[in-house]
Parts: C-alpha cells; structure tokens; sequence
C-alpha cells in the first residue's frame, strides 16, 4: 500500500462516525454536497486530520478540498 | 434568469416549518415600547427582558441620555463621512480619551460596531505568510475578520490550552502569529482560561488579541474584562470591545499599548471605509464608560442575580451549559429545536422573552435558550422569570422529552 493510499484509507475511518446519512464513501464522494456536513462539522473533522498527521492544514485551504480524494491529496502533500 | 436566493429554499422550509405550530417567530420580536432596561411591551404584553446585552442597565442611564442629547443639540445627527475624513468630531475623540482611561491603555480607536472591529483587526494584523490562531467557538466577527484578510487560519479545540500549544507547535517558528481569544463565550456563557492560553500563546512569540465583548463593566477590579480578573494584561497586546453591550448603545473599539498602534488607521479598511458613529451615539458611549469605571455596586448586584437566576433554573431540574456561574450569560441546553421553540414561545407569552440560539450559531450542535442578566434586574423579577420557566417547562414536557 503506498502512502497515499494509506492517507486515504485512515480519512475514510476518521469520517465514517460523522457520516450520519450513510453516504457511500468514495474518492468523489463530496463533504458539502453528498454527506451534507455542515461547515463545523467539516472544521472538526480537520482538526481531527491534523492531529492524525501531526499537520496544520488552515481553514483558508478548505474551499478547494471538496472531495474526499482532494482531501487525502492534500494531507499526502503536508504529511511529507 | 436564475434565481439566486433559490439556494436559501432549505432554509426556507426550515424556518416555515418552525412556524407551522402556531408559535411565535422567535427571530421576528418587535418591542413597541421600552420601558426601561429591563422591560418592555411586546405585542402589547409586559414583558420582562432576559435576553438583552444590556448587563449594566446604561441604556436610560439619567447622565447617559443627558450627554447624547447635548451632542445631538450640538454636533447634529451624523457625521457623514469617515473616521479618517470629516467624520472625526471632538465627541469621538472624548469617546477615545474615556476608553483610554477606562483601561489604561495609550492608543484606542472607536469604530462603528464591535463587528467591525474585529472584522478589522483580524484582517488587518494578520498578513500573508503570517497565522490567526483562532478558538473553535470564536463569534462570527472573527471568523469573518480571518475570511476577509490574507493569513493562513488554524483553529483551536474551544478553550484547550493543550490544544493551542499543539497547533502552535506545528507553525514556523519564525513566522508572525496572532491569536485571538475571548474572556466570554457568548452562547454557552463559559469563560476563558486567559491564564494558561495567554502563557502558551506568549511561549511561542505570538501576539495575543482578546475580544471582551460580554466581559467589559463587571469582570476585573476596573471592569476592564477577564483578561484582568485573571491578571494577565501584560500579556495582551489588544482589546476588542463593543458598545452594544454593557455600554449600553452602539459602537465598536480597539485599545492597546502597541507604540505603532495609531497607523491601523489608515490601514484598516473597516475603520476607513464606513461613515464614523453619529456625535449623540460617541457622547453616550463616553459618559457611559466612565461611570462604569466607578459602578462596584452594579456589578455586585450583577452577580447576585446572576447566581440567583443559575442556582434557581439547576434547582428546578433545567441543564445548565455551565456548571456554575461564570459570567453574566446563563444558557439553558435544550433537548432539540422542536422543544426550543416550544419553550421559548410559551416563555413569551408569559411574558418573559430569552434569547433562543441554534446551530450553526451554536457550538456542537447544541439547542439553547440564553438567558442575560442585567445589574437592574429585581431580585422579584428573577423570581417570576423562576416559576415563568417552571411553568414553561411543564407546559411543554420538556422533563419528560429530556428523560
Ligand atoms: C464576542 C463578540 N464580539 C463582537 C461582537 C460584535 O459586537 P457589535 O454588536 O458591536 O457588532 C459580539 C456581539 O454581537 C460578540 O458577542
């Protein structure tokens, strides 16, 4: 498994308890759009992400991190 | 041609289906008359008022309305123009000279409302490259202040000192920091433990911005916040503050001991581009500040009903956001937003009218009905307010929805 691939893995865990609708979680899969989190919801979950990667991704880089895949993009990028 | 407020349909529906009940709209209350600063009639009801931000009763303050009606007399209604312009009259500098000596502080700056001001300290101190460290539970006005500037935003778990110093861990040692706080947290009426964030936030070189909003008048041997009552004001580098509060009228300030301070003025665009506060509003502001240097019993009665309304709403079987009182805010968790509003509905038409507040304003996702107190409450109206929430309560089986 490479490391993004584990990224991604360990994301789709760290949602699946805000996942209240049930979504099918893909690499698409939208956190606005498709789970339909509100913007809180989706601020936690950073920080939960952050601390997982010992990482600091600023609340400005959220409007381009819509996808679950973009998201585990990002934190390969930040984790290096 | 597409309809741009088609995506507020949710919303919409939301808010209808609110209403559908035959309650009251619990964001449409019109007071007709004000009778003083804590009563008013409200369709044509008496009603006692828990939900204002009037803590220290200044709003018909005798000296208060006497300085406004001078300045109307002779400096007019408004300004028309900006603080930077023609918009800089005599009573606005008094208003400047008060806040100065209220927190003994060299520089201060009057803006238009507390909104702007964070709104304009936040973009304006904090630049690209540099960080707002921000608490996760921060008001609006700072979020915005961070959306509006050009530094990177990190948040913080609300009020985790362990979790501030994580984060700040992670930044470039070298890089500029602000990070903002609040002594009060105005939903869940929790304060802040200035003590161990302001040692963490100063540790890692960074300079510290606390918004007293809901702190300003009663915390403090001057009033001047939490940030004082916890004795660390050596250690803040500004104070953001409101009128609309304790001061009882509206506007908006900045007071610090930066030496480079008086520059933010023509940088920072909230300040700039916007017409400065009417003479009457400035003159009102001042008068009142400087009586709140001196109000001990005030904020002594403040207190005592603050405790009286805590200690009673927990002995009635109501949930308290806090476990004791710590400010001025008492908020009431509710099970969910159908009981909210059914309670707060019944709480108005017995004549009591409390905040109701509900995500995303809230942190959470928690329903509350807010409760604030002001030094001019009568320990009889507490009482009533008591057996009004009582009464509500049963009303709406709100004990039974809870167990
Ligand atoms: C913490 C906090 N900061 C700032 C403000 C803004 O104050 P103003 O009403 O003067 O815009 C408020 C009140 O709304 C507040 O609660």
């Amino acid at each position: 498994m490479t490391n993004r691939d584990a990224i991604y893995a360990r994301i789709l865990e760290l949602i699946e308890p805000i996942n209240a609708k049930g979504v099918p979680l893909a690499e698409g899969t939208t956190f606005a759009g498709d789970m339909e989190l509100d913007s809180l919801t989706v601020m936690d979950l950073v920080a939960n992400i952050e601390d997982e990667w010992d990482i600091v991704m600023p609340l400005n880089m959220l409007p381009d991190l819509e996808t679950i895949g973009q998201v585990a993009d990002a934190v390969a990028k930040l984790a290096k | 041609m597409t309809d741009l407020l088609a995506k507020f349909d949710g919303l919409i529906a939301e808010h209808a289906g609110l209403l559908t009940a035959g309650v009251r709209d619990p964001f449409g209350i019109v007071m007709e008359k004000v009778l003083s600063p804590t009563e008013a009639i409200i369709k044509g009801q008496h009603t006692i008022l828990l939900g204002t931000y009037n803590y220290m009763g200044m709003t018909f303050d005798p000296d208060v309305i006497a300085a406004g009606e001078t300045a109307l007399r002779d400096f007019g209604a408004g300004t028309t123009g900006s603080r930077v312009l023609n918009g800089t009259y005599q009573t606005h500098k008094e208003c400047e000279e008060a806040l100065k000596d209220f927190y003994a502080m060299d520089h201060a700056m009057v803006f238009s409302t507390g909104y702007q001001a964070n709104l304009g300290m936040v973009s304006t101190l904090a630049g690209k490259n540099e960080f707002v460290i921000l608490d996760a539970d921060s008001h609006a006005s700072i979020y915005d202040g961070c959306a509006m500037g050009n530094a990177d935003i990190v948040r913080f778990r609300h009020n985790s000192a362990e979790d501030l110093e994580k984060r700040l861990r992670r930044l470039p040692p070298e890089a500029g920091k602000l990070v903002v706080l609040e002594g009060v947290y105005s939903m869940l009426g929790d304060i802040a433990p200035l003590k161990d964030l302001c040692a963490i936030a100063k540790a890692h070189d960074a300079t510290v911005l606390v918004d007293e909003a809901h702190g300003m008048g009663f915390f403090g041997e001057h009033g001047r916040g939490v940030y004082e009552a916890a004795g660390v004001a050596d250690q803040v580098d500004f104070v953001v503050g409101t009128f609309s509060k304790s001061v009882g009228t509206v506007g908006g300030f900045c007071v610090s001991n930066h030496p480079k301070f008086e520059i933010l003025r023509l940088v920072c665009r909230p300040y700039t581009f916007t017409a400065s506060l009417p003479p009457a509003v400035v003159a009102c502001a001042a008068t009142s500040i400087r009586k709140l240097m001196h109000s001990h019993n005030k904020r002594q009665h403040l207190w005592e009903n603050t405790r009286l309304l805590h200690g009673g709403l927990k002995a009635r079987g109501f949930r308290l956001a806090t476990e004791t009182p710590e400010s001025a805010i008492v908020s009431v968790l509710m099970p969910d937003q159908e009981t909210t509003v059914r309670m707060w509905s019944a709480l108005i038409e017995m004549g009591v009218y409390v905040n109701m507040s509900r995500p995303p304003a809230t942190p959470a996702g928690v329903f509350l009905l807010r409760c604030s107190i002001c030094a001019e409450h009568r320990a009889d109206q507490i009482e009533t307010v008591l057996a009004r929430f009582a009464d509500a309560a049963a009303a709406t089986g709100l004990f039974r929805a809870a167990a």
